[in-house]
C-alpha cells in the first residue's frame, strides 16, 4: 500500500494524463458560472492522484470535462487541453471520443444504482464494453465477464451474470462498475466518489479491491473525493481544490505534514481525527463556500481567511512551489506553513 | 432475552447520584411483512431493534453507531415515538413512554428536541425561517405575545450562529449549513432536556460540519443538554460523546466511554469499523493494516443464527453460529457481546 515513489518520479516519460488551463462554465439564471477555472494537472502511468474539496470546488466537473460528459447546454468546455497520451481530448470527434471512453480511460461514480441500466443483466452490461471495444463476442464475451466478475470478488459469477441491478446490494454493484470500468484494461481509472454512498466497512472492502487491482493491472487512479483520509491513504499526490481552482499541489507526505494554503489547513483541522485526542476542540473554517456566481474579488478563499492581507483581496495568487516541496497558490504560504504545528511522521 | 443495562456499572453516575433522564430497557421494535390480496397473513418480521438498552444522564452525550440496516434511526424514533411503536421501557424523566397515547405525549416532546439528516428536506419550504424556529413555541404556548414570540425567536437565532433579520427569509434561501443551524435552533426552542441527533452532521460538507459540532458543545454546556447522537461516522462519533453504542443488526454489540472504545474496542465488529476509517495521515495510514470484513451486511429480516456477526467477522468459530452472546462486562464501563472478546489490564478480574 506504501506509494511507490519511482512510478511518478519517472520525470523523464511523458505524463499519461495531461489537463492544461481547464475551464468549464454552466450557464444558469443567475448567470454564468466557471466551475473549473484554469485547472492543470498531471497523471503519470500507474500512480494513483487525489482530486479533494468541498461540494461545489469544482472536482466532479474536472472529471466530466476530462470524459467530455458535461453536458452542453448548460455546460461548456470553453477553454484548455485534456491530453491523454499525448492525444488532446477536446478536440476528438464525439465518435473518437467513445473509443477513449471505457478502452482508455474508465469511470465510477458514486451512485452504482444510477449508473446501471435496470433492465439489462449484470452479463449484458459488462460485455457491451467488451463487444464494442475489444470485439468480443457471444461465449468469449460471456467468459471474460464472468472472468471478470470474479476479479473484482463476487462469487458465483457464471449465475449472477444473469443477475438484474436490483437483485445486488449497494458494494456489489460498485463491484460491477468497477469490474465494468476495468473490462477493456483502460490506462486511467476516475473514481468520482465512489464509495461515498457505502457504509464503511463496504467502503473499505471496494477501495482497497479498486487500490489492488489498479496496481495489478499497472492503472492510473484519479480518486475524487471530499474524504481527507481516503486520499492519505491510496494517494501518491493530490490536488486540492476550491471554489475552481487547485489551491494546493503536491506529495501527499507534503500536502498533509505540511500544508501550505490556508484551506488545505482549514480542512484538516475541521475533521475529527482517529489520531489526535478527542478533546480538542475542532477549529473549523469560518463562514460558508461563496456564490460561485459571484466569487469575491482577488483570493476566492479571503473571506474565509486567517492570513489574508490587503493584497489578497486585489490579485490573485497563482501555483507556485514552496520550498522544494508542493505547489501553493498563497501569497502568505510561508508564515502558514510557519504557523501549523509540525507533524511529526 | 435478558436485560443488560449499559451503565449500571457506570461509577461516574454511581457516585453523583444523578438519575438517567432517558432509561430505555430491552426496546425491540419489530415491523412485520404482509404478503395476501385479501387475507393478509405475516410471512416475515423485520427485527429492526431487537432488545437493546442504554441510559443517558443529563448533560452528557450517548453516541449511536452503526452501519445501515444497524437499526439506530429505528431505535431513536421509537424512543420519541415518532410513527414507531416499540416493546419494552423508555423512560424519559421517570416517565414511562411506551403505549403513551399522542395527546400525553405531546408535553413529553417538548423536551426532546430532534435534529434530522437532511437539512433541505426536515424544513417546511413554505413557512419563513422565523416561524419555522418559533413554531415549537406557539405549539407548546411558550410564548406571551406576538412581541415577546419575536425577541424569543430572535434570541434563537442568535444562539445558533445566524442573523435575526433572517427570521424573514425562506429556507431556500440559506445554505446546508444555515439550515442545519435553523433545524438545531427549532429543536433547542422549547428549551428540551435531550436532543436526538440523527445524522445531522452527516449531509454537511468538513468545514460546515465542523462549525455545527463546536455549536451542539457549546449549547450542551450552556443548556446541560443531554444528547443522543446518532451517526456512522466513528471520527465525528468519538469527537462529541462521552460514552458510545456500537449497534448491528439491531442488537447493541459493544457499549464502552468513548476514550475506551477507541483505545481498547473489543468486540470484532468495533475493531473492523475502527480499523475502516482512514485517518488524514499519509505515514499512519500506508502502514496501517485494516481488518477488512468479508461479505455485505445481513438483512435484518433474517439476521444470522447465534451472533449476528458472526457471518463476517474474522475470528468467529462453531460456538458463535450456535450461541447468541449477551452484553457482559469485560471491563470497567466497557461491556461486548461477543463469546471471544476479552477484558484488558487487570479490568478482566473486576
Amino acid at each position: 500500500m506504501t506509494s511507490d515513489s519511482s512510478s511518478y518520479s519517472a520525470a523523464t516519460s511523458s505524463p499519461l494524463l495531461q489537463v492544461r488551463d481547464l475551464r468549464t462554465s454552466f450557464n444558469t439564471p443567475d448567470g454564468k458560472i466557471t466551475a473549473v477555472s484554469g485547472v492543470s494537472f498531471d497523471v503519470h502511468s500507474g500512480e494513483t492522484i487525489g482530486l479533494v474539496g468541498e461540494s461545489g470546488c469544482g472536482k466532479s466537473v474536472s472529471a466530466l470535462s476530462i470524459m467530455r460528459l458535461v453536458p452542453n447546454p448548460p455546460g461548456e468546455i470553453e477553454n484548455g487541453e485534456v491530453l491523454f497520451e499525448g492525444m488532446d481530448l477536446l478536440k476528438l470527434s464525439e465518435k473518437e471520443m467513445q473509443g477513449v471512453r471505457g478502452a482508455g480511460i474508465g469511470m465510477i461514480f458514486q451512485e452504482p444504482m444510477s449508473s446501471l441500466n435496470p433492465v439489462l443483466t449484470i452479463g449484458r452490461q459488462i460485455t457491451e464494453p467488451l463487444e464494442v471495444h475489444l470485439g468480443l463476442k457471444g461465449a468469449a464475451a460471456e467468459n471474460r465477464a464472468a472472468e471478470l466478475l470474479e476479479m473484482v470478488g463476487i462469487a458465483d459469477s457464471r449465475r449472477r451474470l444473469q443477475d438484474h441491478p436490483h437483485l445486488m446490494s449497494g458494494g456489489q454493484r460498485q463491484r460491477v462498475m468497477i469490474a465494468i470500468a476495468l473490462s477493456c484494461e483502460p490506462k486511467l481509472l476516475i473514481a468520482d466518489e465512489a464509495t461515498t454512498a457505502l457504509d464503511v466497512t463496504i467502503q473499505a472492502q471496494i477501495l482497497e479491491l479498486m487500490k489492488n487491482l489498479t496496481s495489478q493491472l499497472g492503472t492510473a487512479l484519479l480518486i475524487i473525493t471530499h474524504n481527507l483520509g481516503i486520499i492519505a491513504r491510496y494517494a501518491d499526490r493530490l490536488n486540492v481544490m476550491y471554489a475552481g481552482k487547485i489551491r494546493e499541489s503536491g506529495t501527499a507526505e507534503d500536502v498533509y505534514l505540511n500544508p501550505g494554503h490556508p484551506y488545505t489547513v482549514g480542512l484538516l483541522n475541521s475533521v475529527p481525527r482517529l489520531d489526535r485526542p478527542s478533546s480538542d476542540r475542532l477549529d473549523p473554517i469560518e463562514g460558508e463556500i461563496p456564490d460561485p456566481a459571484n466569487l469575491p474579488s482577488g483570493c476566492a478563499f479571503r473571506p474565509r481567511c486567517r492570513w489574508a492581507t490587503e493584497q489578497c483581496a486585489v490579485s490573485e495568487p497563482i501555483l507556485e512551489q514552496v520550498e522544494d516541496r508542493q505547489m501553493v497558490a498563497c501569497f502568505e504560504s510561508k508564515a502558514v506553513a510557519d504557523s501549523v504545528e509540525k507533524v511529526l511522521p | 432475552m435478558t436485560t443488560t443495562v449499559v451503565s449500571e456499572t457506570d461509577s461516574r453516575h454511581a457516585d453523583s447520584g444523578s438519575a438517567p433522564i432517558l432509561s430505555v430497557r430491552d426496546l425491540s421494535v419489530h415491523f412485520p411483512i404482509k404478503r395476501g390480496f385479501i387475507v393478509q397473513r405475516e410471512v416475515a418480521r423485520v427485527r429492526a431493534v431487537d432488545g437493546i438498552s442504554f441510559d443517558i444522564y443529563p448533560g452528557e452525550t450517548l453516541g449511536l453507531v452503526g452501519e445501515s440496516g444497524s437499526g439506530k434511526t429505528t431505535a431513536a424514533k421509537a424512543v420519541i415515538q415518532l410513527r414507531t411503536a416499540g416493546q419494552g421501557s423508555v423512560k424519559f424523566e421517570g416517565q414511562e413512554l411506551i403505549g403513551l397515547g399522542t395527546k400525553a405525549m405531546r408535553p413529553v416532546r417538548r423536551k426532546m428536541g430532534m435534529v434530522f439528516q437532511d437539512p433541505y428536506a426536515s424544513l417546511n419550504p413554505r413557512l419563513r425561517a422565523g416561524d419555522i424556529v418559533g413554531e415549537p413555541l406557539k405549539v407548546h404556548g411558550l410564548t406571551e405575545s406576538r412581541d415577546d414570540y419575536r425577541k424569543q425567536v430572535a434570541a434563537l437565532l442568535t444562539t445558533v450562529g445566524l442573523s435575526p433579520a433572517m427570521a424573514e427569509r425562506y429556507p431556500n434561501e440559506f445554505s446546508g449549513g444555515q439550515r442545519q443551524r435553523l433545524g438545531v435552533a427549532r429543536a433547542i426552542a422549547a428549551k428540551p432536556s435531550l436532543l436526538i441527533l440523527d445524522e445531522a452532521v452527516s449531509a454537511l460538507d468538513v468545514s460546515i460540519q465542523a462549525q455545527i459540532l463546536n455549536l451542539l458543545q457549546d449549547l450542551q454546556e450552556q443548556y446541560n443538554l443531554a444528547y443522543l447522537f446518532i451517526a456512522h461516522d466513528l471520527s465525528v462519533v468519538r469527537h462529541i460523546s462521552d460514552r458510545v453504542a456500537v449497534m448491528y443488526l439491531g442488537r447493541i454489540v459493544e457499549t464502552a466511554d468513548s476514550k475506551d472504545l477507541y483505545e481498547h474496542p473489543l468486540h470484532p465488529y468495533t475493531q473492523a469499523l475502527l480499523s475502516a476509517i482512514p485517518t488524514p495521515n499519509p505515514i499512519v495510514e500506508r502502514s496501517r493494516e485494516r481488518i477488512i470484513l468479508r461479505g455485505d451486511l445481513p438483512s435484518p429480516m433474517n439476521p444470522p443464527s447465534g451472533c449476528r456477526f458472526h457471518t463476517r467477522c474474522p475470528i468467529a468459530t462453531e460456538a458463535c453460529a450456535d450461541t447468541d452472546p449477551e452484553l457482559r462486562g469485560l471491563a470497567p464501563n466497557q461491556k461486548a457481546a461477543c463469546l471471544l472478546a476479552e477484558g484488558y489490564g487487570d479490568a478482566g478480574s473486576r
